[in-house]
């Protein structure tokens, strides 16, 4: 396939998850969206990865592996994020009774 | 049209819709199974681009214990229709506005890039291959993941501090 449908795909899917992070304002979805995102990159890496095994596996057998390790390791974090941030949303749900980003302005002051 | 460029439109316009279903429902526990559903046809594009290891963790970590994660805590917090907080109008329209601004950019400034000739090696090539990849990160990348063990620790230590009663 040629790499720039992958590229416009993954450009589509991040631009709904930035959509979805500023219309929305329910915490979870916010999060949700942040996932989406990542998701985004995720593919786009994998497609580059096999982009770059096409172009030089003569030279390199392992050409590109690079690209799919560091979509392992983003998972990796993104696991990581989801339980620190999940924590911190329930927190915030005990503490004000709801998830409405908008009451978090206290913040500011 | 060959086999794989149907199955890679019809992901793509799976993946597009759901996405777009995941920001536009109003009940949170439908936004969830939509996610659920764009990570799955991200799955399959992974497998069309022979990235079989890369699939099947996607939809363990992400279809499987993210999103069963995010559903407790939507179903813990009893979130639907009425309580669901909603942005007015004129903020909406500016943020979709905002985004669909960011789309046009990327889009134009990429569009005419001299990687556009190159190709992405779909059905074929075994730097995907569970062995391959397993070899790599254990040799070259092995200092990384013992790093990423210390993460998941601390961020386990970190959720149940901040997660515990005072």
């Amino acid at each position: 396939m040629p790499i720039n449908y992958y590229i416009f795909l993954s450009i589509a899917l991040f631009a709904i998850g930035i959509v979805g992070v500023l219309t929305r304002r329910n915490a979870i979805i916010i999060f949700m969206c942040i996932e989406l995102m990542l998701n985004a990159v995720n593919l786009l890496l994998v497609a580059f990865s096999k982009m770059h095994y096409l172009k030089n596996a003569a030279i390199d057998a392992n050409a590109g592996m690079d690209g799919q390790l560091f979509v392992f390791f983003i998972m990796v974090v993104a696991a990581a994020e989801v339980s620190v941030g999940l924590a911190i949303i329930v927190m915030m749900y005990r503490n004000i009774h709801s998830v409405d980003v908008n009451f978090l302005n206290r913040l500011k002051h | 049209m060959s086999t794989t460029q149907i199955l890679f439109w019809f992901l793509s316009v799976v993946a597009l819709f759901s996405a777009l279903m995941v920001i536009t429902s109003k009940n949170p526990v439908y936004s969830v199974l939509w996610l659920i559903v764009t990570f799955f046809s991200i799955s399959g594009h992974y497998i069309l681009l022979n990235a079989q290891f890369l699939a099947i963790v996607n939809i363990i970590v992400y279809a499987g214990a993210i999103m069963v994660l995010f559903l407790f805590v939507i179903m813990l917090m009893n979130l639907n229709k009425e309580t669901e907080p909603q942005k007015n109008r004129w903020l909406k329209m500016a943020g979709a506005v905002a985004g669909g601004c960011l789309l046009l950019v990327l889009v134009a400034a990429l569009k005419d890039t001299d990687i556009k000739q190159q190709q992405a090696l779909v059905n074929e090539g075994s730097i995907g291959l569970i062995k391959n990849l397993g070899k790599e990160l254990f040799t070259t990348y092995v200092v990384p993941f013992e790093i990423s063990s210390v993460l998941f620790l601390s961020a386990m230590v970190g959720a149940v501090v901040i997660g515990k009663k005072e």
